[in-house]
């Protein structure tokens, strides 16, 4: 349970040595840079070497989307699961010494995707071509075709409806002369009629006005082919584009072969650009250069090992000042880091906070086992988490303490539903009374919440009272670490004081038995002091809340404010009856599903839709309800636990590392 | 209306308006998680858990409808012979999940749709965006324990 307490390392060394110790650190990983600005230094301008690698990074990138989409890797589903890559640094040293080559492959192969895409085009448009060209396709001269000796051809389309009589009226309206002239109809369509016509010289300049002005066009690009002759040749075209296609997926197929070696030349890009961000940042002089920042100080021995002891430098380590904020970085044993992921999503701890995740982990898996409250639900949910766990070792490192998370709380599960006697719901007795007639009723270790479901709600207060006062309890630690002792006292000690009288006070009343079916006697002294702790507490809160301010009315203005804080501990505490509700709604569904099933009765169309109704109706509750468990949960968590005591205002740790993708490198 | 019409009655409104609640809710936040798929595929499993959310008060309302209906004895068995006036205690009971239900998952289905921005922006912040529509949810666990409690104690 705990912040890793931060250091602030400098380093001063030679220029000579910057790149070697740059290097080191960024495979140490352990350092957040934080450079103190100092005016008379300058700093180089890394930023044309920035994007030269960020552009080499680009490259080899789009290269391996482009031979993922040509030739897909053989990917399981649980592919994300996987994580990086190990290789032999022998390995990549190699990749990296022919990575010339290798950005050459990777241009190679977006040039050649350029190539394919422009073919395809090609081939599309060829396509339309002989797709606007099958009207035309009884033509036997080219479309452009200029006549002959005396005579002149004009083609071109007019409306769908026109046929032969109309054009000869339009010619005979237009000029009673235009008798030598011999139109065609070459086909018709929905859009447009194809018409050919063919007359003397001397008068086609007349034939085409007198069509023109009733609706004639001629083709946009008219081509100098016979219109059947120029489809084939296309066919023929798009035939080879299409042999050069498939020869370049073949060269693509090749190409794949070295996906290997891109991946691990964009990591060492990748690598390069970070370490040129940091370098940008240095303040330099003539011959050396300086590096500050945040360093975990567990870390710190490390660093004066690889670094301090093998260059020539100056390594300075110095304790964080009071108005530095450092990054938090929280390290908890294998239970508690389990719920890092939980904490982190509200906010890392703060410069005031403690690491809440060692007390947050216990109350999240007995609230979760509690709503979802299923022995088999639990058994489940461990056992899918715990094979994940060994089969994925190299799984990301916030996945894997999720998965933790959630077989610990799976185990917490099977214990709830062990004591409620929930296993898929009522299952046991529903198989037995139906299919062997002979029914068998699990029994609950401890009580089945349907029959006494005020019992259940009982404890869930309980629960509740118990994890806010364990918050409130934190926060006194809090102060009392730091030496405000009157801030424990008036902030915690006081309502500690008043809740507790309250609580001693409602026990022995009629309206709490009659929830509980717990009857409370005290004797009347003990009633007496519930009463007076109570009113003590109540007074305090009242004089004391607001003495920040020395207004006299403004105080007590503040203290009647916090007092009336305890309508929201009333819904707080009500908040936790959300135990019962999700709990019972797990079991309850899990019946309805079980009931469901076995309404065909005992046949074995029966068993069958049984069987149906079990795998996909348990599914899909166990999946709401492990949802609604988890959103729950947290809400509790969060709101409830954390408004306590925790404001979760901390920056996370952004160490200088290595960010690769695709491969970790095995040290030699 | 005989007993047993009120109490049918009570246990259909449950399912029936948590059920439109939830499907109300579930569906808006479905058109923004949609949206948000659309421009970052890999947020899928985050803004699925978001849209789900509204989604509970439907089971809430099958819950107190299931448990009315075993207690008016329509699940297997036969009918229990019941007066107007339980009928009508029933059918009280069930109001609070059936109308609670129905208001708070369509509203819940609103604010999963605004959390739903926060993913598509800030998709590290899903704790915080997962709360707000949770907060929404407490109303309807609280008419649930009202209506559950009612129903379980209605001597039949």
């Amino acid at each position: 349970m705990a912040k890793l307490q931060m250091q602030r390392v400098s380093i001063c060394a030679l220029k000579r040595d910057r790149k070697a110790i740059l290097e080191k650190l960024q495979s140490l990983g352990t350092l957040e840079v934080n450079v103190i600005e100092d005016e008379s230094l300058t700093k180089m301008d890394t930023s044309p070497a920035k994007q030269r690698f960020d552009r080499k990074v680009h490259q080899t990138q789009t290269a391996l989307e482009i031979l993922n989409t040509y030739v897909p890797e053989k990917k399981s589903m649980f592919a994300s699961l996987e994580g990086r890559r190990d290789v032999e640094s022998h390995d990549f040293s190699q990749a990296v010494f022919s990575r010339k080559k290798v950005v050459d492959t990777a241009k190679r192969v977006a040039a050649v995707d350029k190539e394919i895409a422009e073919k395809k085009a090609t081939i599309l448009k060829m396509e339309a071509q002989i797709d606007s060209m099958q009207p035309w396709l009884s033509l036997e001269v080219p479309l452009d075709f200029k006549g002959t000796e005396k005579t002149g051809m004009l083609v071109g389309t007019m409306d769908p409806e026109t046929t032969l009589e109309n054009i000869y009226t339009y010619l005979k309206e237009f000029d009673d002369s235009l008798e030598a002239v011999e139109v065609d109809i070459i086909s018709k369509d929905r859009n447009a009629t194809y018409v050919s016509a063919i007359a003397l010289k001397e008068i086609l300049g007349k034939v085409e006005e007198a069509l023109r002005l009733n609706g004639f066009t001629k083709p946009a690009n008219p081509v100098n082919m016979v219109p059947k002759d120029y489809v084939e040749q296309l066919k023929v075209d798009i035939q080879s584009c299409e042999a050069e296609i498939a020869d370049s997926k073949k060269e693509m197929e090749t190409l794949a072969a070295t996906r290997r070696e891109i991946e691990m030349v964009a990591d060492y890009y990748r690598m390069r650009k970070d370490k040129y961000e940091v370098l940008g940042l240095l303040p330099q002089s003539e011959r050396t250069f300086f590096l500050s920042g945040y360093m975990p100080a567990e870390e710190v021995p490390k660093i004066e090992k690889e670094i301090a002891s093998k260059y020539q430098c100056v390594v300075d380590i110095e304790e964080i000042k009071e108005e530095e904020e450092p990054p938090v970085v929280l390290k908890n044993g294998a239970f508690a880091s389990s719920i890092e992921g939980v904490v982190e999503s509200y906010g890392l701890p703060g410069k005031n906070d403690i690491d809440p995740s060692k007390i947050t982990m216990v109350f999240f898996i007995i609230f979760f086992g509690l709503m979802l409250s299923d022995a088999a639900y639990g058994a489940i949910v461990s056992i899918v988490c715990f094979i994940l766990l060994k089969k994925f070792p190299k799984i990301s490192e916030g996945m894997r303490k999720s998965l933790r998370l959630f077989m610990f709380c799976g185990l917490s599960t099977l214990v709830w539903g062990l004591l409620f006697g929930g296993v898929f719901g009522d299952l046991v007795q529903i198989v037995t009374k139906t299919f062997f007639d002979h029914e068998i009723i699990l029994k609950p270790i401890w009580f089945a919440p349907l029959d006494k479901p005020m019992l259940l709600l009982t404890l869930s207060l309980l629960f509740g009272v118990i994890h806010m006062f364990v918050g409130l309890g934190i926060k006194a630690y809090v102060c009392i670490k730091d030496k405000r002792y009157l801030d424990a006292f008036c902030d915690v000690g006081l309502w500690y004081l008043m809740l507790t009288g309250l609580i001693l006070m409602l026990l022995p009343t009629d309206i709490f038995a009659s929830i509980s079916q717990m009857t409370f006697s005290f004797p009347p002294v003990v009633n007496t002091i519930a009463k007076v702790m109570a009113a003590a507490g109540a007074i305090g809160i009242f004089l004391m809340s607001g003495r920040s301010s020395k207004n006299p009315v403004l105080r007590l203005g503040l203290g009647a404010y916090d007092l009336y804080n305890i309508t929201g501990w009333l819904s707080d505490i009500l908040s936790y009856s959300r135990l019962l509700a999700l709990g019972l709604a797990t079991g309850v569904v899990a019946s309805v599903i079980n009931q469901m099933g076995s309404m065909a009765g005992k046949s074995v169309a029966g068993v069958i839709i049984f069987i149906f109704a079990f795998v996909f109706g348990h599914l899909l509750n166990m999946a709401i309800n492990l949802l609604g468990a988890y959103v729950h949960t947290s809400r509790l968590q969060y709101v409830e636990f954390f408004g306590k005591f925790y404001d979760g205002d901390g920056r996370p740790f952004n160490p200088f590392k290595t960010n690769n993708e695709y491969v970790d490198i095995k040290e030699d | 209306m005989n007993g047993l019409t009120w109490a049918l009655l009570g246990a259909m409104l449950a399912v029936i308006l948590a059920g439109c609640g939830s499907a109300l809710g579930v569906g808006l936040a479905g058109q923004a998680a949609a949206g948000v798929v659309t421009e970052d595929p890999s947020k899928f499993v985050k803004v699925l858990v978001l849209q789900l959310l509204p989604g509970t008060q439907g089971i809430y309302g099958l819950l107190i409808g299931f448990i009315a209906l075993s207690k008016i004895g329509l699940l297997g068995g036969g009918a229990a012979d019941i007066s107007k006036g339980t009928g009508m205690m029933i059918f009280a009971a069930c109001l609070p999940i059936a109308i609670v239900g129905l208001i708070s998952a369509y509203h819940q289905g609103k604010t999963s749709v605004a959390s739903i921005g926060i993913i598509a922006k800030k998709p590290d912040q899903f704790g915080k965006a997962m709360l707000f529509p949770a907060m929404v949810e407490t109303y309807a666990i609280l008419a649930l324990l009202i209506s559950f409690m009612a129903v379980s104690a209605i001597p039949v």
